[in-house]
């Protein structure tokens, strides 16, 4: 056995001259099982995802199988399979890769989630800022097309086929499911109240699966190599195997595959361990909508429900680190001004409480904000958790109090001197300070 | 009507894509915002009148995205510098700061020589890769101040340059065209798979043939 746990998968063959072109793909074995997946019963499709264990790469972790078998069957209503390309959360950095590497697999396991979920037209929706991205899946469909693998009478299986690849124009809200079936269908991108689900009423209001690039992509891998081979990777309820992304203060940050139930300090030490000279400060396990952690969680698995035990979530499982010189405060701050500038406006508690949680934090940022608006944002944040449409609203309410909860101090601190004269920016950069630009 | 006819039928086609023309909206925006440089009436009229909506309806839709300007025509070419907390942080405040001082313009604002529209970007999922500096919307990875100003002088210049993801620039209404899903024919440049993403696979390869295995257990 070799002496490591990281399990290169998705990410095997991206050391390849052009591991994006359908001949790199297919000589790693993609695609070869396509026709006997086809001739599959789709209910069977759906069992052997259902029995894989599978759950959503997109933060919510929901069992994938399960979501596809809401889809009601000879309803006489198109289906459509839509892919979430659009990746936008702070932190998060691994769909973009695999679309940029390995777009192949995702076409792939596009196909096969079709043919389960009985649908002939399906959707990948990539964010607009990432054009080559969007360049390579486009290349992806028409060579798969050209191979025919998608179109009319695929493989002569008598099953039809069309995949449209779409891009954005800069939304975040757009990576939440309704607000993207929304924005697909030629509205602004704002989210709908949930029920209906977008299983039984999604876009054009007919029967809709939407996943995540991850989990679309995970699937021609089990269904190659069978349940039991994918059980093998992770624990008993994450099973399988993960793009991690690790960024932040780490020597080597970057993408590293390994089953779930790794824990931080096996990724931090992949990834080279903090920095020279400093030491960890916190940690968010998957995105800057989950709590933060800090170096007593480093040895907790980084599966779904050990992050909740922790007090966060595994989020898109993207890993951001931060060392000593970073101050919480001004984290924090980017990230509320963030959830700000993107809440889509439709809920009165996101929209009007961003907009006061980030005057808040504005003012501890400046050195002058007060010592009882120190408590009196986290009753803020506990009127906008739940207390909106979709999930951004929950996303800007966390960051706070999870980060309260471990650094109280800096944030009492800042009532009487700003930030940034406690922490030097120039500390927490990782490139050359403007001072270290001559001229 | 300023819209050419070339754009209108590549237009009409992006919609006949979808099952529901209306889809198309997005992408027909992109395309025609590359022809005009921003999103104005002409383009909010030929949107209207391709989709059989309203005028009200195509605003409505164009005004919710950041990426289509209602005000002003873009520049020639389009910086953006992520300042979310991953990258601002790390560096992006201070390449931020920098670019405004050498451009001489603020957020949102193009040069008055119509050369370079600057802005601070959100979340460009590349935080492996922070802190990012984007020339019409392609990665320029890990970018320090130094790199920055050259890419600037670079193009200023008229030189052909490089991001460290993708392929050479070519302005930001190729960008545009490139998003709206027309066919550029560049898929293949630019490699796009660098050391950071496949940071694990050759610490998994190496353990694997036990050269180095940075982790023993």
């Amino acid at each position: 056995m070799s002496g490591t746990k990281l399990t290169p998968v998705i990410t095997e063959y991206w050391d390849d001259a052009k591991p994006w072109s359908i001949d790199s793909y297919r000589s790693h074995g993609g695609y070869s099982t396509l026709k006997q997946s086809l001739e599959t019963d789709p209910d069977d499709v759906i069992a052997t995802i259902k029995d894989s264990g599978l759950r959503g790469r997109g933060g919510a972790g929901f069992p994938t199988g399960m979501k596809w078998s809401f889809v009601p069957q000879n309803d006489g209503k198109p289906h459509y399979l839509v892919v979430n390309a659009d990746e936008s959360e702070p932190g998060a950095c691994k769909d973009i890769p695999i679309m940029l590497a390995n777009p192949h697999a995702l076409i792939e396991g596009v196909i096969m989630t079709c043919h389960a979920i009985r649908a002939h037209h399906a959707f990948i929706y990539i964010r607009g800022e990432v054009p080559h991205p969007i360049r390579r899946v486009h290349q992806a469909v028409a060579e798969a097309r050209a191979a025919g693998f998608i179109g009319k009478n695929i493989l002569g299986t008598g099953i039809d086929l069309d995949v449209v690849v779409h891009g954005g124009a800069g939304a975040y809200i757009c990576g939440e499911e309704t607000a993207l079936l929304d924005s697909l269908e030629g509205l602004r991108g704002q989210p709908r109240l949930k029920p209906p689900f977008p299983a039984v009423a999604g876009l054009y209001a007919s029967p809709t699966v939407v996943n995540n690039v991850e989990t679309i992509t995970s699937v021609p891998y089990i269904i190659r190599n069978g349940v039991e081979w994918y059980r093998g990777f992770g624990t008993e309820k994450s099973p399988g195997f993960k793009v991690w992304a690790v960024s932040g203060h780490v020597r080597r940050p970057g993408i590293y595959e390994a089953p779930l139930g790794i824990t931080m300090r096996e990724l931090l030490d992949y990834a080279g361990g903090i920095r020279e000279g400093h030491e960890l400060k916190f940690w968010l396990p998957g995105g800057s909508s989950v709590p933060m952690l800090t170096a007593d969680h480093l040895d907790t698995p980084l599966t779904y429900e050990d992050m909740v035990e922790a007090g966060s979530m595994l989020g898109t499982g993207t890993p951001m680190v931060f060392d000593e010189t970073t101050s919480v405060v001004k984290a924090i701050t980017r990230w509320l001004e963030f959830y700000k500038h993107e809440s889509c406006g439709k809920c009165t508690p996101c929209r009007e409480g961003t907009y006061w949680i980030t005057g808040t934090l504005e003012k501890f940022q400046g050195g002058f904000g007060q010592e009882k608006e120190v408590d009196e944002l986290v009753e803020l944040c506990n009127q906008i958790m739940g207390r909106s449409f979709c999930a951004l609203g929950d996303a800007a309410a966390t960051p706070y109090p999870g980060a309260l909860k471990y650094f109280r101090s800096e944030f009492t601190d800042a009532l009487t001197q700003p930030p940034d004269d406690l922490f030097s920016p120039s500390a927490t950069m990782v490139i050359p300070s403007p001072a270290g630009v001559a001229g | 009507m300023s819209i050419s006819e070339q754009t209108l039928a590549e237009s009409r086609e992006l919609a006949g894509r979808y099952p529901k023309a209306r889809s198309g909206i997005v992408p027909m925006l992109h395309l025609m915002q590359a022809e005009v440089g921003m999103v104005n009436s002409d383009v909010i009229e030929a949107c209207a009148e391709i989709l059989d909506i309203s005028t009200a309806e195509v605003v409505a839709v164009a005004t919710f995205y950041t990426m289509y300007r209602m005000r002003t025509e873009g520049g020639e070419h389009h910086i953006g510098v992520c300042v979310n907390t991953g990258c601002g942080l790390l560096g992006g405040d201070a390449l931020y700061e920098a670019l405004a001082v050498k451009l001489g313009v603020g957020h949102n604002e193009t040069t008055p020589d119509g050369k370079f529209t600057l802005e601070r970007i959100e979340c460009q999922a590349a935080c492996t890769h922070a802190p990012v500096l984007t020339v019409d919307w392609e990665f320029f990875d890990h970018s320090t101040i130094a790199e920055a100003m050259d890419v600037i002088d670079r193009l200023t210049a008229g030189e052909e340059v490089l991001p460290t993801r993708g392929p050479a620039v070519r302005g930001w209404r190729a960008a545009e065209r490139t998003v709206a899903g027309l066919d550029d024919g560049l898929a293949d440049e630019g490699g796009g798979v660098d050391e950071l993403m496949l940071a694990g696979l050759k610490v998994a390869k190496a353990a694997e043939s036990g050269v180095d295995g940075t982790v023993k257990k």
